[in-house]
Parts: C-alpha cells; structure tokens; sequence
C-alpha cells in the first residue's frame, strides 16, 4: 500500500533527476514553434457538439485512458491470466473490445488524416521544442516518455479519468470530480513543466 | 428547468461480452476518427502546445476545453431535461481525485501529450508518443495490481457519491448551467484579449 503511493514519485525523480542533469541551454518559449491549424473555439465548439452525439447515439462520454488499461489487460492476460483476472480494477473493468477501445484506435486515424490533409505531417521522434531544450538523444526522450506515461496512467486510474473523460466530458456535466480532477491536472502539470523547461 | 430523473434510456449495464456489438463499434470508430482529427486540427497533438499551456505561453489547450465544455454543457443539460440522453457521472473521491490528479499532472509535464492527444499525435507523426503510450499501458497495469489495496484505503478518504456542482450547491441545475455558461464564455473573452494565442 505504502509503496503503491509512493512508487509513482519515486518513478518522477527517477526520471526528473537525469533530465535535470543533462540540462541544456537556455529556458524556451512554445510560441516559437507551430500553432494550431484551426482556430480552437472552433475546434471546442466541434467537441462539445461531437459529445452530444456520443450522448445520443452511444450513451457514452468522450474518454480515452481507459484504453490503455485496457491495452494493458490484454497483454496481462497473455501472460497471467488468473492473475489479471483477481486484480480488482480487471474484476469490475474486464478488458474488451468495446466502444472505447475503437474510439481511441481510430483517433489515431483521425490525427492522421487531419495532418495529412492539412500539410502537417511531421514524421519526427524528438519534437523540436524538446530538442532545443534537451538536446537530440532519442534514449532520454523515450525514457522521459515513458515515465511520464507511467504516472499519468496512474493517476488517471485513480482520479478516474484523464483529459478528456474529466476534463472535456465530465467537467461539461459539472461533475465535482472532475472539475477537481483537471484543476489537480494543471497544478500538477504547472509544478513540473515549469522546473523542466523554464530553470 | 426539471430534472427528469436519474436513468432515462435504458441502461446498458448487462455482462457484456469480449467484443462489443458491430453498430457499437462502428459508431465509436466513427466517432474516435472525428475526435483525433479535430484534436490534431486544434493543435493538441503537437508537444509544444501541450507543454506551452503548462507554461503558460500558449492558451490554446484551455481555449479548446472551456469552448468544448460551455457547447456540450449547454447541450447535453437540455438533451437530459428532454429525457433524450443519461448522465454519465464518476464518483468525487476527493483524496484519490485531487492525488491522482496531481499525479496526472506530473505525467503530463513529463511526456506532453494526454492519452487521448497521444493518439493525435501519432496520426500526425509524432512518433515520440509511442513510448508515452507503452508507459501509459504499464502505468494502467501497475494501478491495476494495486487496485484492490487503493480501494481500501485512498479512495474512501472524501467518498462523496456521484455529485455535480450544482446539487452540492443547492442550485436550481438549469439556471447553474446558464449561469455557468455566461461566465466560461466572458471568461474566453478575457482570455482571447490577454493571450491571443
């Protein structure tokens, strides 16, 4: 129990500190690099409008961690299948190839037809403002990745969702949970993004 | 505005099986390509407009969200006093909310993309995403193995049920949700004048 609240700080210093020490030049500014293709009140308006239709036609929110988990069933299962099956969180969410699990897949689709039709395919492994930061090694990027991917994934289990389930789909309901739950996100985010690329 | 009640259409809470039905997974594969186009199209998929936010440089995430959320709340409230759609409503756990949520955070800073925008992201070719989703899927493991202890423990502290804001606060839903909306639109107001990007 201990260690469950503790691994996931454990694994943000463990990555923090080599990012700290390979640190780079100077502090850099986002609004150097490319904006967005359309305007976002528009695109927010298209979200809102995109969620009334997931409300109708599926009786589903917009939601996109729990794919992952689900991800991450299915390849327990193929290891250790009872095992997966006693924990807890499988026991009420048992992996499946439901409608969010193609929901995300096909956003995947989507990104990509929105980039292509838009000139802005990047086809890039270090995104540029990482690099001007942090350099072009591939290794710290991929590690760095992942162990923000590990804790995000974390607390979005526990906080019961993440950007889009809370932040997009529960907020709009006035949801208490969310509403603390993406206020959380973006104290979190600040805390960190701001020692990683601003010191 | 009346509240019509908590389930209006007929849930769909039986045991399901491994693979959803095809109209299930046809209307969420069409949906999802909606989502990762306009998230790409907004600019989500791209780190440093999710790391720019963090940072405060670039407003576009928030601009997004509060736009997203004022249509759909407007919309889905009025569906619902119509009986035309349920609410789908997660417990508040206060402790697990606001320590998941900072963890989240943290994650956030660290990989710069959200599980939903990752996908986005490697539409467009952003392939650095691929190891924030790997970590993404063995950080969703690692919670699951210790699912069963965190539901013991962090997630009784500040147990409140499924709520929303205006029924702890005692408000009338459809006035709350009109009130709500005026002020997250002045508030892109503000914003769009003090951060135009």
């Amino acid at each position: 129990m201990n260690l469950s609240r503790r691994s996931p700080l454990l694994i943000s210093v463990i990555t923090l500190v080599p990012v700290c020490l390979a640190n780079a030049a100077e502090a850099v500014d986002a609004r150097n690099y490319p904006g967005p293709a359309w305007s976002p009140y528009i695109v927010g308006a298209c979200i809102g409008v995109l969620s009334w239709l997931t409300f109708y036609f599926s009786d589903k929110p917009i939601g996109a961690s729990s794919f992952y988990a689900t991800v991450a069933g299915f390849i327990g299962k193929l290891f250790a299948k009872r095992h997966v099956e006693s924990l807890a969180y499988f026991k009420e969410n048992p992996p499946r190839v439901g409608w969010e699990f193609v929901f995300v897949l096909m956003a995947i689709v989507g990104g990509g037809i929105a980039a292509l039709t838009g000139g802005e395919f990047v086809n890039e492994w270090i995104p540029p403002m990482w690099e001007a930061r942090f350099g072009d090694g591939i290794a710290l990027r991929a590690s760095v990745a992942f162990g923000g991917g590990i804790l995000m994934a974390f607390g979005a289990r526990m906080a019961g969702g993440c950007t889009s389930g809370h932040g997009i789909s529960g907020t709009m309901q006035l949801n208490v949970a969310s509403w603390i739950a993406v206020i959380c996100f973006f104290i979190g985010g600040m805390a960190v993004a701001f020692p990683l690329f601003k010191l | 505005m009346i509240d019509p009640g908590k389930a209006v259409k007929q849930s769909t809470e039986k045991p399901e099986p491994p693979v959803a039905g095809a109209s299930k997974l046809i209307t969420g594969a069409i949906f999802g390509l909606a989502f990762g186009f306009l998230l790409q199209k907004g600019g989500v998929g791209k780190f440093n407009i999710l790391i720019g936010q963090l940072l405060l440089q670039d407003f576009t995430v928030a601009k997004i969200m509060l736009t997203a959320i004022v249509v759909g709340m407007v919309g889905i409230f009025i569906l619902h006093h119509f009986a035309k759609v349920n609410l789908h409503i997660k417990p508040t756990r206060i402790g697990s909310n606001v320590i998941g949520g900072l963890f989240f955070g943290a994650g956030f800073a660290l990989i710069g993309y959200c599980p939903g925008t990752a996908a986005a992201a490697i539409g467009q070719g952003s392939w650095d995403a691929l190891f924030g989703m790997a970590g993404l899927v063995a950080g969703s493991w690692i919670f699951a193995e210790f699912s069963g202890a965190l539901k013991k423990t962090v997630q009784k502290w500040g147990d409140m049920g499924k709520v929303l804001v205006p029924d702890l606060m005692h408000a009338p839903r459809g006035i709350f949700v009109a009130i709500v909306a005026v002020l997250l639109t002045a508030g892109l107001f503000v914003m769009e004048r003090i951060f135009p990007r």
